[in-house]
Formats: C-alpha cells, structure tokens, sequence
C-alpha cells in the first residue's frame, strides 16, 4: 500500500514536472503570467511531493517491509535504526530517488526567492530545473523503480509494481542488509554531501542557460547564483573530504584516495566548479571572460550529470566488472542533448557575450586567475584522459590499456605545485595593472621569511625535491596570507583606532568573500601538507610476532599484549588485539586494531586502530592470527606523517566558505555596502599600488 | 592620442597571452602523453597472459580473473599469498551475454578447461578474496609463469547492491 502512495507520489511529480515546463514555455509565448506563476507553482510543489515519495520508502525501510525489493536489498532485522533510514541512499534505485529529491529541494526554494529584478529569467529556470529532474524521475519510475514489489510465481520470482497475474506477494523472511564496509559515519553523511553538491550545481546552470535564452548577457545571473555556486561547492568539497575519511578509516589500506574513477568522477565537477568560482570573479570586476564561464558551467553540469551517472552505474568503475545497467546509454542520451543544446545556445548568443575589457598585463589579477583556470582545466583534461584512455585505446588499437595512480600523480603534481604557487602570489596582485615591480614589492617580505622556512626544511633532512618544493611553496602560501590579513587589519587598526583582533574581525566581517577566500586557500595549503606528508613520507612495515614481541618502525615501538575473540549480539565476530605504542621508547598509549566478521555476509572488515597526532598517524592493521594459541599475530603498520593536515586542513576550508557565502544583510540600504567598498584593502590597492 | 598608443599594446598583449596559454597547453600535453607511456598497463585477460611469452610485456600488466577458494594459500609469517584465478571475459559486453558478473565467475570456477594462473602477492591478506571473487592484479609475469601482483584489487558481486565493491590490498 505505501509502497504504491510513493510510487504515485513519484508519477504525480513527473507529470507536474512535464506540465512546468509546458506551462513556463507558453507563457513565455503568450506573454502570460499567470502561465508563468502556474509552472512556478508546479515547481514548488515538486518538494513535498517527493518528500512524501522519499518517507514512504524510509517508512518502508524502518519497518521492515521485505515485500518491496528495495528494501529486502539494503536492509535488515538487524540494523539499527538510524542505518534503515539511511539505506535510503545506500542501493541505485534508493539514491537516485535521493538525489530526485534534493533536486526538488532545491529547485522549490529556487522558487521562493524575490524574483522582482529578475521576471524574465524565472521561466527559463523552471525549464531547465524541471527537464533535469524529469529526466531523473524517468529514469527512477521506468527503469530504476525503488518500490518494485516482489512476486512469485510458477516462473520463479520476479520484481514489478503491480501484481503479474497467477503470482503471489513473495515476502522474504528478512533482507541482505547493509554492506558492512558502508556502515561507517562517514559513508553515512559522505553520499548526501556529495549528492548536494551536485544538485545545486543545477541551479547556477539554470540560471545561466535563462540568461542565454533571454539574451540577457550582463553578469546578473552570475551574481544572484554566487552564493548558490559556493554553496554548491561546499556540499561537493565536503563530499569528497568525507569520502577520503572513510577510505583512510575503513578500507584498511592506509591511503584516503586512490585515484579510482569513481573517486575521478566527483572530483571532475568540482575541478571545472573551483575554475568557474575564480573566474565568475572577473567578469564580476572587469566584464570579460563571459564566453569563458559559460562554457565553466556548461561543462560543470554535464560533468555533475556525468559524475552521478558513473558513482551510480559504475560502468567505468572497473573496465572489467560491474555489469552494465540499463541506464548507461539514456544518461548518454541526456548528457549529449544537454551539452549539445547548450553550446548551441552558446554559440546563438557569442557576439553579445563580448567582453568590455582586455588583459592588460600579464601579471594583474584577472591574468593569473586566467592562469588558475587553465591550471584548473589541465587536470581536469587529465583526469578525464585517465579515465576514458582504455576505452580509447581499445578503440584504435584492440588492446585494453589502463592507467594507475602513478600516471594521476605524475601528471597533475606540476599543476598542483602551480596552483599551490598562484595561490601565493595572485592575492597580491592588483588588477588591471601589475607589473614584476609592484609585485616585487608586494611579496618580497614574505618570499624573505619562506626562504627562512625552505633552510629548516632542508636542515631537518628532507631530500625529495616534491617534498622540498611542496612545503616551501606552501610555507609562502600561509606567509603571504596571514601577511594579508595582518595588512588589512593593521591598516585599519591605525585608521579607526580598533584593537588589532577587533579590527581583523570587522575587516573580514566587511570582505567576507575575500577574507574567507584567504581561509579557504589557508585549509588548502594545510590539506596540501597533509598529502604531501602522507604521498612523500608514508613508511609501512609488517610481520608477524609473538604475545609479548616488538615491532619497529622508524621512531615507534610497538608491542603486542593480548588478543580476544568474542560473538556480538548483531552477528559479528570480533578478533581485537592490543598492542602498545612507544615512540622514543616512550609509552603512550594501547592501540586495538581489529577484524570484525559479520557472519550473515561472511564478509570480514579490518579496522584500523590508529594514534593520531598532528605531527603523524601510527596505523596498525591487525592482518592475522593464530586462532587457537593466540600465541602469534600478524600486524601491518603504516607510519603516515602530518596525514592529520588534511582533515584540520578540510575544516578550516569548509569554515572560510562557510565566511565567504555567508548571507550579507543584503536589504540594508545601499549606503552600507558603499562604504564596504570604500574600506575594502583590495580597492585602495588598486589605487594606491 | 591615448586611443593609438594603446591599440598596438593591445594586439602585443595578446600575443603574449596567447604565447603563454600556448605553453601551458604544451606543457599539460606534454605531461599526459609522457605519463601515459611511462604509466600504461596492458589490460589482459588469462587467456591472453597464459598465449604470450614471458617477458613480451616491459611494462606492468593488468590481469583479472576469477579467484579459485581452494587455492588460496596464506603464510602469515612472511605476508605472502598465493592463490590462482581462472580466465574471465573481459569486456563488459561479453560478461553480460553470459549472464552478468556473477554468473560468469561461477562458471569460470567450475570450468577446470579454462585457462588458469598462479598469482603470488605480498601483504595482508585482503577482506573480500575469497571463492569466486573476482581479482584484479597489477604487477608482472615472471619466467616461472607465476604473475607476481604489486596491486591486489577485489570485487565481489556479493548479494550487496554495487556501492563499494572494491578494495585495494
């Protein structure tokens, strides 16, 4: 019964999404507004729609209901509670119901917002929001339906929405349940993240495309969806720091990120979002580069489309393995027409997309964003590369050839070390006018201080030169940004007498989206230590030991005391050791690496017991043992220096975006944000260098 | 007379960027293609790694197959792992023609006509080997006909949905 209230749910949406689209595009044609106010109507509505779709299967899930396919795939008696809810996301069919959903969310409080300014761009928004999320509910209700029942007949059992004649409900006894290795918080929250980010990616390409179809081509929709694009961001930054967490806490292997093209496909969008995001910035400031950023978004949405349909169907995953779901070719489908459409629309309106100013110099600001983004582009062209090669290779000369890890890492690392070093000198940089002068002028006392910095480095014995340049070039990144900051406040300091953390405070309160920007680049670079510790540093060691022996490793010590086994009450067989940890041959603590082994899917799970401090990771896999005499136990160690800096490093980038999109009181008068201006350090630069 | 003076700056300007953006691109070219020889691995089926000569491939190679329950050897001591997989088609066409992943690594198991290979890897014994996975291994084949893995990959086409299904060992 339920199963049906969401699946009708579901098709009264798509039908209500079909009839937007129609009503918005005649209005437009009859110039009707109450048309118009119909499709926005129709948009809003998708949300609590969907809403009632998505709690019907949750509804489904919680109480067990092992009739509805879905449900018996992704959950069990046993799990708890809160793992029933969130088996919402963890099958196909249930996460593209997810990602429906959101979609709604988002595109309902779309609808919400004043569209006074902006009456002409409302219709177009609602075509293309509403045609995407059609497009996902097809996919969902034709091809991918979450609340197919189960049936079974003299043929077996099948799977269909409705009863198939001479076929009774099957109604399994309990369901698979949840992949051990998924249950783990940061698989939790990882997937919605991600999802989040790739659904408000939609709204800034809505908006964008308005603006074509409209032929209104000044930056108006660049700056109603800016905070959209950074939120959009975030969810996606946040997606992919969880995803990297979850790997370095459960897959045991001592790594957070192996370049796999699951991993590839949602670290594209975010590469072309992350160049959009600079480069909106010039067409903001000096009216150019327009072509430029809709190319940016047009490519974001095709590769956030691209990326939902690859982490879902898996069809590149591994060229050899998964099999291929049936809505491989329609994604294509989708993808091809949308992209196609756009750059047509694109090209419809080049001339009027001309830019109002020129580059000027080779070293101003809107220059070395320019820079930025092509840097941007290039790993986003490798990373692309990597992942199609084997089918091109395949293509033209019949012999499948793949590309590892290696080839990311020795391909992007140079961009990296550029844009590492970007982000230290282009926020010194003026635009318009900046020369080698000025900028001399402008970065030579932090250069000084990080040439300080490069001689500890090399005193304390670093030798590879990745390493060396790595952390020198982050080293000036921090320099110059908290020389920035302390500018700017020390600068207001002596202009309005404010106490020196007072006047930080307001400046940055002032500039958020710069100031925040410069936190941002400061969680980057933190993070870019914490790889480079982990890429250049890591060391590993294994063996097996006695109870009572040693293992070393570098500065650590490492003993193992005792081992137990015992049953658990959720079917799991847990084998935990305890092992001390020494460094310097000073104690300083017990580690309890351990093997959980869930009986129902006979499927083991490592977990890592790990000392964790800002200075290194000590991470013991527990391997194996000698059940019966728990006289010997096999031990694998890694030893991941600063690995820490990447996680501090994603908080700190997740607080400065939070700073930077953070809501202005945008409906105070003018004369505010006048005088903004007239504070902001980055205009009296302008003016004054 | 400021109109004049800027315009040849301007067409200067540009050819500088121009230059500039040039030698980027050359250089992100550059390094793709000299990854990518550096860094390819032949993707191989069993079949095809048991019709070659040893030492035919310089470089690394890739191999899947369908691991054997049995043959899996484990000695704790040294980390060492031995176990033998059985050839599986490689392209995601030919595994769904013969019924889906599933299906063609439980036939590749029971079919003792298939071609099979030795494979020795060093390091914890991963989670999900075991009978009928599927393996993908990078590393080399030595003159012994034993293919030595530096990369242990697993997929198990477990009752789970998709989701993880791979794990790096």
């Amino acid at each position: 019964m339920i199963a049906n209230f969401g699946f009708g749910a579901l098709f009264i949406t798509l039908l209500i999404s079909i009839y937007g689209v129609v009503a918005a595009v005649y209005g437009v044609r009859k110039n009707a507004h109450e048309w118009i106010e119909s499709a926005r109507t129709a948009m809003l509505l998708t949300f609590p729609l969907l809403t009632l779709s998505s709690v019907s299967l949750i509804y489904l899930l919680v109480t067990g209901q092992y009739q509805v396919e879905y449900v018996a795939l992704v959950s069990s008696k046993s799990m708890p509670i809160y793992l029933k809810v969130t088996a919402l996301w963890g099958g196909q069919a249930g996460s593209l119901l997810f990602w429906a959903w959101l979609m709604a969310a988002f595109a309902s409080a779309v609808t919400l917002r004043k569209w006074d300014r902006d009456r002409e761009l409302l219709p177009w928004v609602i075509v293309v929001s509403l045609i995407t999320l059609a497009f996902f509910l097809v996919m969902i209700i034709f091809f991918e339906n979450p609340f197919e029942l189960l049936w079974q007949s003299a043929a077996g059992i099948t799977s269909s929405m409705f009863r198939p004649s001479g076929s009774l409900p099957y109604i399994p006894r309990d369901g698979n349940g949840l992949n051990p290795l998924l249950r783990h918080p940061g698989m939790i929250i990882h997937p919605p993240m991600l999802y989040l980010g790739f659904v408000s990616f939609v709204v800034p390409f809505a908006f964008a495309i308005s603006a074509l179809i409209t032929g209104r081509t000044d930056d108006r929709w660049i700056r109603i969806t800016r905070r959209w694009t950074l939120v959009a961001w975030l969810f996606l930054s946040l997606g992919l720091v969880l995803g990297s967490r979850w790997a370095y806490d459960v897959l045991g292997w001592g790594g957070y990120w192996a370049w796999d093209p699951v991993e590839i496909a949602a670290f594209m969008p975010w590469l072309s979002g992350t160049a959009f995001l600079h480069s909106v910035m010039i067409q903001e400031k000096r009216g150019m580069l327009k072509h430029w950023n809709m190319v940016l978004i047009i490519l974001t949405y095709s590769l956030v489309i691209f990326g939902t349909f690859l982490t879902r169907s898996g069809v590149l995953s591994s060229v050899h393995a998964f099999a291929q779901s049936a809505i491989g070719p329609l994604f294509f489908v989708f993808i091809g027409v949308t992209f196609v459409t756009s750059l047509a629309l694109l090209l419809h309106r080049w001339n009027e997309l001309k830019g109002e100013g020129t580059m000027t110099s080779m070293l101003s600001r809107e220059a070395l964003f320019l820079l930025n983004n092509l840097l941007f582009m290039g790993i986003l062209v490798i990373c692309f590369w990597g992942v199609i090669f084997p089918l091109i290779s395949e293509l033209f000369t019949g012999q499948k050839v793949t590309v590892g890890p290696p080839f990311y890492q020795r391909a992007t690392g140079p961009l990296f070390a550029g844009l590492l070093l970007l982000m230290g000198v282009a926020p010194l940089a003026a635009w318009r006018h900046s020369t080698a002068k000025t900028l001399g002028k402008a970065i030579w006392k932090p250069f000084l201080v990080s040439l300080l910095v490069l001689g500890v480095i090399l005193f304390s014995g670093v030798r590879q030169p990745a390493a060396i340049l790595g952390l020198w070039l982050s080293a000036l990144v921090v320099l110059v940004t908290l020389y920035e900051f302390w500018r700017g406040a020390n600068a207001r300091h002596r202009k309005s007498g404010e106490s020196l953390p007072l006047a930080l405070w307001r400046l940055a309160g002032r500039n958020r989206r710069r100031y925040g920007g410069y936190i941002i680049h400061l969680g980057v670079v933190l993070m870019a230590i914490g790889i480079i510790g982990i890429e250049v540093f890591q060391s590993e060691t294994q063996g097996t030991i006695p109870q009572g022996g040693e293992m070393r490793l570098g500065q650590y010590r490492m003993t193992y005391n005792s081992l137990a086994m015992w049953d658990t009450n959720d079917g799991r067989n847990v084998a935990r050791a305890v092992v001390s940890v020494y460094k310097n041959d000073r104690y300083v603590g017990d580690l309890y690496p351990r093997r959980d082994y869930y009986y129902e899917s006979q499927q083991p799970m490592t977990i890592p017991g790990v000392r964790s401090t800002v200075e290194d990771d000590f991470y013991v896999l527990l391997v194996d043992w000698q059940p019966i005499s728990t006289q010997g136990a096999t031990f694998k160690v890694f030893h991941n220096p600063l690995i820490n800096w990447l996680w501090i490093g994603g908080w700190v980038f997740i607080l400065g975006t939070m700073v930077a999109a953070w809501p202005d009181r945008e409906k105070e008068p003018v004369r505010e944000r006048s005088r903004t201006r007239m504070t902001s350090p980055k205009s009296s630069r302008a003016t004054t260098v | 007379m400021e109109q004049t003076l800027k315009r040849p700056g301007a067409a200067g300007n540009r050819a500088k960027f121009f230059a500039g953006g040039l030698l980027i691109v050359a250089a992100v070219v550059y390094l793709i293609f000299s990854s990518t020889q550096l860094n390819a691995q032949y993707f191989l089926t069993v079949n095809e790694l048991a019709a070659k000569a040893e030492g035919a491939f310089d470089r690394n190679i890739r191999v899947s197959g369908a691991v054997l329950g049995d043959s899996i050897q484990y000695d704790s001591q040294s980390l060492t792992l031995r176990f033998t997989v059985a050839h599986v088609p490689g392209s995601n066409r030919e595994i769904n023609e013969q019924g889906g992943l599933a299906k063609v690594l439980h036939d590749a198991v029971n079919d003792p006509s298939r071609a099979q290979i030795p494979v020795v890897y060093n390091g914890p014994m991963p989670d999900l080997l075991r009978h009928e996975a599927q393996a993908i291994m990078t590393g080399q084949l030595g003159d012994d006909g034993i293919f030595y893995a530096e990369e242990l990959l697993l997929k198990c086409p477990t009752k789970y949905e998709e989701a993880v299904g791979d794990q790096a060992g």
